[in-house]
């Protein structure tokens, strides 16, 4: 099933106009910010919220055409939606919790029962049908949720923020179950997120959406080494610095010259991972590199390094290993000089 | 609680109000118990018309719950989850017999449904059917007066409820009827059950709309708060008893409530 959707929405300060298209068997993150609408536009996919304008189609059959005067409501839409928190029915049981979908389709009762423990098994919940929804653990719970979107054989599967409910070990379990149900599942997934580890992990597809707007799409890789917006260079780690390329430098539009290993020209983004930044108390001699006068602005352990934002002309985020920040002795508001190898800048057009 | 770090000493200026408030509120219930002819209490209860009143009260009240219950938790659905406009004139009006004196109520009961009424009197012309003064007119004055109680109690559960289960109810086929029966009513139900009981103890206490719109026949109308009323300008003793059965009533529905509320008042 391929999900075409142009979705236009005003929503208190929220103005969101997005595009997306989601092929069969395809998994399409939605990356943002809070506040960004993604869940807006989940409401709007699933039929909950009535977009202002623009259309949703499945496979073709217009699920919302505003233009037409079409909405199909959400009870009469083929999909699945599994929320943050889970959302199991609490009055109910497990199993009864699966069956819910294929009850109101006015699925026979002998073929629920099979289906949905047929379900439960899949994801790993055997035995656990006759529990109360209180009675299971967050990850149980999500498995359930899962469940309970996917035994109707949806055409459409959203994903809100399914594992931010979860803590970090449980995360990393129900993410790599996750990723292997979302593989064999052969509709369109579309996945809102706001961790990009989510996004990286499970998606064949990135859309990045900020302030209601798509800033950026692409591979999950695409979007980690080449980010169009600080939001994203921040999500992958990187300092981004948009200039104009002149030969082997790229002119800053904040000011300062970055020193690059190829030839470029017109717009671009000279992007500078942490790691291959090098920080010294004083103006380092020798190979040429690109050497920047900075102040150090704030320092947070990461792993087993220390992450230094550096206000300057040149804004940078360095990782320096906890001995050497210790050795330089740095404090906040500290004069250091920030070096980068010419070779460690990517460069690609704006 | 470790929230009081002088083990909970009470302020003079609070303490000596609140025993004078409990005083006020325990006292008449004592004097009740004390008066009671407790040596005839059997005879007492074993005489004509006490029977007769105690199963009117109970039915009629029963009924104008079942009747409250259909039309008001419907009622407060359309108040909590609608999106209608004119929703916060409709909840004012809904809740009018709350403030209205009960009397005032049978007034206005009697106006549209006596058979000169506005809706009465056409039923009447037609059918011959004539409401005042009759059981029914019971049970429309004590539906009038308590089904408010269950509305307000049921609108609140639905707004504390988690209004997200009916989303993920749609996006699982349920229309919103579907919805309301299988979710909606499961979720909030004790809190519909704790406005049924209070709705219950409001009609089985009703008096003034009861007595104006229905009047005080034995056996048709007369509830157990008239009875009490009239025995007690001929025999004292019989309006205590009366009184010991309704406070008796009352107590089993203040304990049916606890679990509840009071239950949810001691954090």
């Amino acid at each position: 099933m391929t999900l075409q959707a142009s979705v236009a929405l005003r929503h208190g300060s929220l103005d969101l106009a997005v595009d997306l298209e989601v092929a069969d068997g395809e998994v399409l993150a939605v990356l943002g910010p809070n506040g960004a609408g993604k869940s807006t536009l989940l409401r709007v996919l699933a039929g909950l919220l009535p977009p202002g304008g623009g259309r949703v189609a499945v496979d073709g059959t217009p699920w919302d055409d505003v233009a037409a005067g079409t909405h199909l409501p959400a009870h009469r839409r083929p999909l699945g939606v599994v929320f943050q928190d889970a959302l199991l029915f609490p009055h109910l049981t497990v199993a009864d919790n699966v069956e819910f979908g294929l009850r109101t389709r006015g699925v026979r009762k002998a073929e629920r029962r099979t289906a949905a423990r047929a379900w439960l098994t899949r994801v790993g919940l055997d035995g656990l049908g006759d529990r109360r929804p209180a009675q299971l653990s967050g990850g149980q719970a999500q498995r359930a949720a899962l469940a309970r979107a996917l035994v109707g054989r949806p055409a459409v599967l959203l994903l809100d923020e399914p594992l931010s409910a979860l803590d970090a070990r449980t995360r990393l379990v129900v993410r790599a179950e996750l990723r292997r149900h979302l593989t064999a599942f052969s509709g369109s997934t579309v996945l809102v997120t706001h961790d990009p580890v989510d996004a990286m992990a499970l998606a064949d597809r990135v859309v990045v959406v900020e302030e209601g707007r798509v800033v950026q799409t692409g591979t999950p890789d695409e979007v980690n080494k080449r980010p169009r917006t600080d939001y994203v260079a921040r999500l992958a780690g990187l300092s981004l610095l948009p200039g104009t390329g002149e030969g082997r430098v790229v002119r800053l539009d904040g000011g300062g010259v970055v020193a690059v290993a190829e030839e470029t020209s017109g717009p671009v983004f000279a992007a500078v991972r942490p790691e291959s930044v090098a920080l010294y108390l004083t103006r380092p001699e020798g190979s040429p590199r690109n050497v920047w006068p900075a102040r150090l602005a704030g320092a947070t352990p990461h792993g087993a390094t220390v992450r230094c934002e550096l206000a300057g002309e040149v804004p940078l985020v360095a990782d320096v290993t906890a001995g050497a920040f210790a050795e330089l002795g740095l404090e906040p508001g500290a004069a250091v000089w920030a070096t980068v190898k010419a070779s460690e800048v990517a460069v690609y057009a704006r | 609680m470790s929230r009081a770090p002088d083990g909970g000493r009470i302020p003079a200026p609070l303490l000596v109000p609140a025993a004078l408030g409990t005083a006020f509120l325990v006292l008449p219930v004592v004097g009740l118990l004390v008066r009671a002819p407790w040596s005839s209490l059997g005879a007492q209860l074993a005489a004509p018309g006490v029977g007769e009143a105690l199963r009117l009260s109970l039915i009629s009240a029963t009924l104008a719950t079942l009747v409250s219950l259909v039309l008001g938790v419907p009622l407060a659905w359309v108040l909590a989850r609608s999106r209608i406009r004119g929703r916060s004139v409709l909840r004012a009006l809904v809740t009018v017999p709350l403030v209205l004196p009960p009397v005032v109520g049978g007034v206005a009961l009697f106006l549209v449904l006596g058979r000169r009424g506005v809706l009465g009197g056409p039923l009447y012309d037609a059918f011959g059917i004539s409401i005042p003064f009759t059981t029914t007119a019971v049970v429309l004055a004590e539906t009038f007066v308590a089904m408010p109680f269950l509305v307000i109690s049921v609108e609140g559960a639905l707004r504390a409820g988690d209004a997200r289960f009916e989303d993920v109810a749609a996006t699982l086929g349920a229309d919103r009827w579907t919805t309301f029966r299988r979710v909606t009513l499961p979720l909030v139900a004790p809190g519909v059950a704790a406005g049924a009981v209070l709705c219950w103890a409001r009609a089985l206490g009703e008096f003034g709309a009861t007595i104006t719109f229905a009047g005080n026949f034995p056996g048709t109308t007369q509830t157990m708060p008239l009875a009490v009323y009239l025995a007690l300008q001929r025999e004292p003793e019989a309006a205590i008893v009366l009184s010991l059965i309704l406070l008796a009533v009352s107590l089993a529905t203040l304990l049916l409530l606890r679990d509840r509320w009071l239950g949810r008042a001691v954090p």
